[in-house]
């Protein structure tokens, strides 16, 4: 019964098989066009700043300056495909490293407990907004554009409107540390290479297990060749990318964090019953509703959740300055916007990936750190990335038109 | 009395796959109130869209000609400054605007220098609200007064336009029984001061107070135009649904067991009016296997008493007890409705039943992903599986189930609803207008599919305005007219005028 049914392009002659391959490369090019953008860019700026954008040190550099705008990235893309916009995450993560910093420095609490002290205030944070935009029904522009003033000034309340610096090692770390020399001090650190290897393998047998779970189901698969060119292509980036950051001081906190914020909501987003109502909802908020769906609580823990992210932001960042000041954090949330727009997502909602957003942000850092190293003044960096923004979705409006769109 | 102001000759309007109207005639003397008649679907509002220009010339075939010229409406201003003027069921008033700059919206009172002259303006407009006997402020918010003066600042505004003919689609459908009179004397009054009116109306008794003459429509067709002194209720009624019911319907042996569901004294108020009643005081059952269709007119209340009933999706203050086998259930979410076995399938699947950007799939797993999640996660195979199980044995064409939604034909689209709701595995199930917007062939499918459920032991209710529709698969009808339950009727004692009868009864004044 489930097997027995061949799908389109599985069962006709060998020149159909190819046309029928081609054609699913072409169509899978093109919803992949962002992360092709990606790897244009990176050649671009390679290219541009003769080799220097892709130096070991250049390469870890990219991820931990990135990191917090990326971690914001992952929550803006749910809210932004449940149909809200969260214009309080920069103002947020600025007060949580306010929070952070005076419960160090003025309470006498350890690192970890500050840490999950912040983390809550970012989920209270949340709670807040959810409270007003899922219960009470304000639109979530006006409620994050309030909490935007609200949570800047809160920041410098707690702060009374100066810096607070030197937070502990271990703190730190989330911001500037490495995993090295585990094993030892090496020229390249094998640790950093091994961590690499295994990522790489668990991305092949993962993405083997769910190919060959689908055939069992009689799912169409993509061609084999482009399944095996598309995976090779991947673990070539992972395993350049661990190769550099073994060459240089290892794998670094951010990233780790980085990495298992992406599992979880990757997985979240893509299996989660949770992940499937957001989706919902921001396809079609009455069917939803009408299908059961309860709204006002996806709503409100959305919000939740992009609150206790721009905490975590907020404590990488602080983290990385070793400083907590009522500046921080500024435009963090345009850049996490723009991160989740040029990944792909709507604006109508409905529509976007966490990897879409992930290299969205990726694109955006590039752009910034390429335009650094070749000394483009920063004017001219606000420019192109507001150019940027505006043709990625313009390319995405034509792509859904031309395919025939809603 | 002798001349025509309007004459509709041999309107054929065909969209893709439809012949709305075909050879539709319409003479309009002048001076005169012409009713139109005609059940749901039947092709009155398309007509007058023709005529307002709503469709433009080209896209229909005949001719229209008023006041002895024919006439090539290119757009709804076109017609307008022939002094035609539409007033449609939803009212297109701007609510956030004063009376008088609605009126003279994109019409306005200019001043020398092209600026807006307000105090001309608001003077005008006391001038006007005097003639459609509404005392209000000029400058008061259109939002802040009732429906009914709604309605009158309309007319209001189609006075402003110099109108010759005013037509008025179902004008006192939402509005109350004092609204409605002032309306209806408002229109004999305009028509002293000869303007010709087409009134769209359901309501029979309104019909007999204020037409000259009556044309009924129906199937896209005109049947006959009734002059006042031979119009009787029994010949419109014979006119309106005077059809053969063909084999339109698959064969249906019922196997009727024990009650499962049974609603009493259902009452649901409107949400932003919670002193109006829509549904009141309902009381209905459905046994096993059965059948049970509830016939009545847009707006009579029978989606909002299925709404309200789902989840209290619709309406405020809502009172009444729900039985499933004997025992009360509640059903204050939706997620408790669909828990105690009941699921409802919208009459507007595109704004209510679907994601429609999203694929097939999905869409029949949104209401019952928890069966297919473990710890939370979905599996995504079995998903897969169970949606294709379903695109084959409710004949979904589409080659996969990966297919958007939104690509898919009214049918189609409306049996992935179907499967959503017989996936959720309910008891009862409820349909509101099952088949509409879909062509004759998907039709007899979707028959087919509520005979299958039927069979397989689930209560069915059909809400449907299309009388064959209900007559021709259901095993019980009732009627809701105002919000009330106006009769039951086994299959063998209902007819189309019974029905018909039963729909438009007025509550007793």
């Amino acid at each position: 019964m489930t097997t027995t049914e061949k799908t389109a392009g599985t069962d006709v002659t060998a020149t159909n098989r190819f046309t029928a391959s081609l054609s699913h490369i072409i169509t899978d090019l093109g919803k992949n066009g962002i992360f092709l953008a990606l790897i244009a860019v990176v050649v671009l700026f390679a290219i541009l700043t003769d080799g220097i954008l892709l130096r070991p040190q250049n390469i870890s550099n990219l991820i931990v300056q990135n990191g917090y705008i990326l971690i914001l990235a992952i929550g803006m893309v749910m809210v932004i495909v449940a149909g809200h916009i969260d214009l309080s995450v920069g103002s947020v993560a600025a007060f949580v490293g306010a929070v952070s910093g005076v419960l160090i420095r003025d309470l006498g609490f350890s690192w970890w407990a500050a840490i999950i002290a912040a983390l809550l205030v970012g989920a209270l944070v949340g709670a807040w907004q959810g409270f007003w935009i899922a219960y009470v029904g304000i639109p979530a522009f006006i409620v994050t554009l309030a909490g935007m003033l609200i949570f800047r000034g809160l920041a410098l309340v707690v702060l009374g409107n100066a810096n607070v610096g030197s937070f502990p090692e271990e703190y730190r770390a989330l911001g500037n540390g490495f995993l090295t020399n585990v094993l030892g001090e090496f020229d390249v650190d094998p640790f950093t290479l091994a961590i690499g290897a295994i990522a790489i393998v668990g991305l092949i047998v993962q993405q083997i297990r769910t190919r060959s779970g689908r055939q069992k189901y009689g799912q169409e698969v993509e061609p084999l060749a482009w399944f095996i060119a598309k995976l090779a292509l991947i673990a070539v980036a992972i395993g350049a990318i661990a190769y550099a950051l073994a060459s240089f001081k290892g794998i670094p906190i951010t990233l780790i964090i980085l990495a298992v914020l992406v599992l979880i909501y990757g997985i979240v987003t893509n299996r989660s019953v949770f992940g499937r109502h957001i989706y919902a909802i921001g396809g079609n908020r009455h069917a939803a509703e009408l299908s059961g769906v309860k709204t006002k609580k996806v709503d409100f823990f959305i919000f939740v959740n992009m609150g206790v992210l721009a905490a975590l932001a907020g404590l990488v960042f602080t983290a990385r300055l070793n400083l907590a000041g009522p500046k921080a954090g500024e435009g963090f949330e345009l850049e996490a916007i723009s991160a989740a727009f040029i990944g792909g997502a709507a604006v109508q909602g409905g529509v976007g990936t966490i990897a879409g957003a992930i290299i969205g942000g990726l694109i955006i850092g590039v752009l910034n750190n390429g335009m650094s190293i070749m000394g483009i003044g920063i004017e001219w960096q606000q420019a192109v990335k507001g150019l940027v923004l505006l043709l990625a979705v313009a390319f995405d409006v034509f792509n859904k038109r031309r395919s025939g769109g809603r | 009395m002798a001349t025509n102001i309007l004459e509709m000759r041999s309107i054929t309007k065909t969209f893709p796959g439809v012949k709305a109207l075909a050879d539709v005639t319409l003479e309009v003397s002048r001076g005169e109130i012409h009713a139109i008649c005609g059940e749901n679907g039947a092709g009155k509002s398309t007509l007058m869209k023709v005529l307002s220009g709503v469709y433009p010339i080209g896209t229909y075939e005949g001719d229209i000609v008023f006041e002895g010229k024919t006439m090539s409406f290119k757009d709804i201003r076109d017609s307008e400054a022939e002094g035609i003027v539409i007033i449609h069921q939803e009212l297109a008033l701007s609510p956030y605007l004063s009376i008088a700059e609605n009126i003279f919206l994109n019409n306005e009172v200019k001043g020398p220098l092209g600026l807006i002259d307000w105090n001309k303006a608001n003077q005008e407009a006391a001038k006007l609200l005097a003639r459609v006997g509404l005392k209000e402020s000029p400058i008061t918010k259109v939002m802040d007064i009732g429906v009914g003066k709604q309605q009158l600042v309309e007319i209001a505004k189609a006075l402003s336009k110099r109108v010759k003919l005013l037509i008025l689609d179902e004008p006192t459908a939402a509005l109350n029984d004092e609204d409605s009179d002032h309306l209806l004397d408002l229109m004999l009054h305009l028509k002293e001061q000869g303007i010709t009116s087409i009134i769209i109306s359901h309501k029979l008794n309104e019909i007999k107070k204020v037409a000259d003459s009556v044309t009924v429509i129906r199937d896209g067709k005109t049947i006959e135009t009734i002059a006042k002194t031979d119009v009787t209720e029994e010949r419109i009624i014979k006119d309106m649904v005077g059809r053969d019911l063909e084999h339109r319907y698959p064969d249906h042996t019922p196997h009727i067991g024990e009650e499962i569901l049974r609603v009493e004294n259902w009452t649901a108020h409107h949400p932003q009016d919670p002193t109006r009643v829509m549904v009141d005081n309902v009381n209905l059952n459905v046994r096993k296997g059965e059948i049970v269709g509830i016939a009545g007119l847009m707006g009579a209340g029978r989606t909002e008493f299925a709404m309200s009933l789902f989840g209290r999706s619709y309406g405020s203050r809502i009172t009444g007890k729900v039985f499933k086998h004997g025992k009360e259930i509640k059903t204050r979410t939706v997620a408790e409705a669909i828990e105690n076995g009941l699921a409802y399938a919208t009459e507007d699947r595109k704004t209510f039943g679907l994601n429609l950007i999203e694929d097939i799939k999905r869409n029949i797993s949104m209401a019952s992903l928890q069966k297919l999640a473990t710890l939370g996660l979905v599996n995504d195979n079995e998903e897969f599986k169970v949606a294709n199980e379903y695109r084959k044995s409710m004949n979904i064409k589409s080659p996969t189930v990966l297919a958007k939604t939104g690509k898919l034909s009214g049918g189609n689209q409306q049996k992935v609803v179907l499967s959503k709701w017989i996936y959720s595995n309910p008891d009862v199930l409820i349909l509101d207008e099952p088949t509409r917007g879909i062509d004759v062939g998907a039709k007899y499918e979707i028959y087919t599919i509520i005979n299958r459920l039927a069979a397989e032991g689930k209560g069915i209710i059909v809400i449907s305005s299309e009388l064959p529709e209900l007559l021709g698969i259901c095993d019980r009808v009732y009627a809701i007219s105002e919000g009330r339950i106006t009769g039951e009727l086994p299959i063998a004692e209902a007819n189309p005028e019974s029905l018909i009868k039963l729909m438009t009864m007025e509550k007793p004044r």
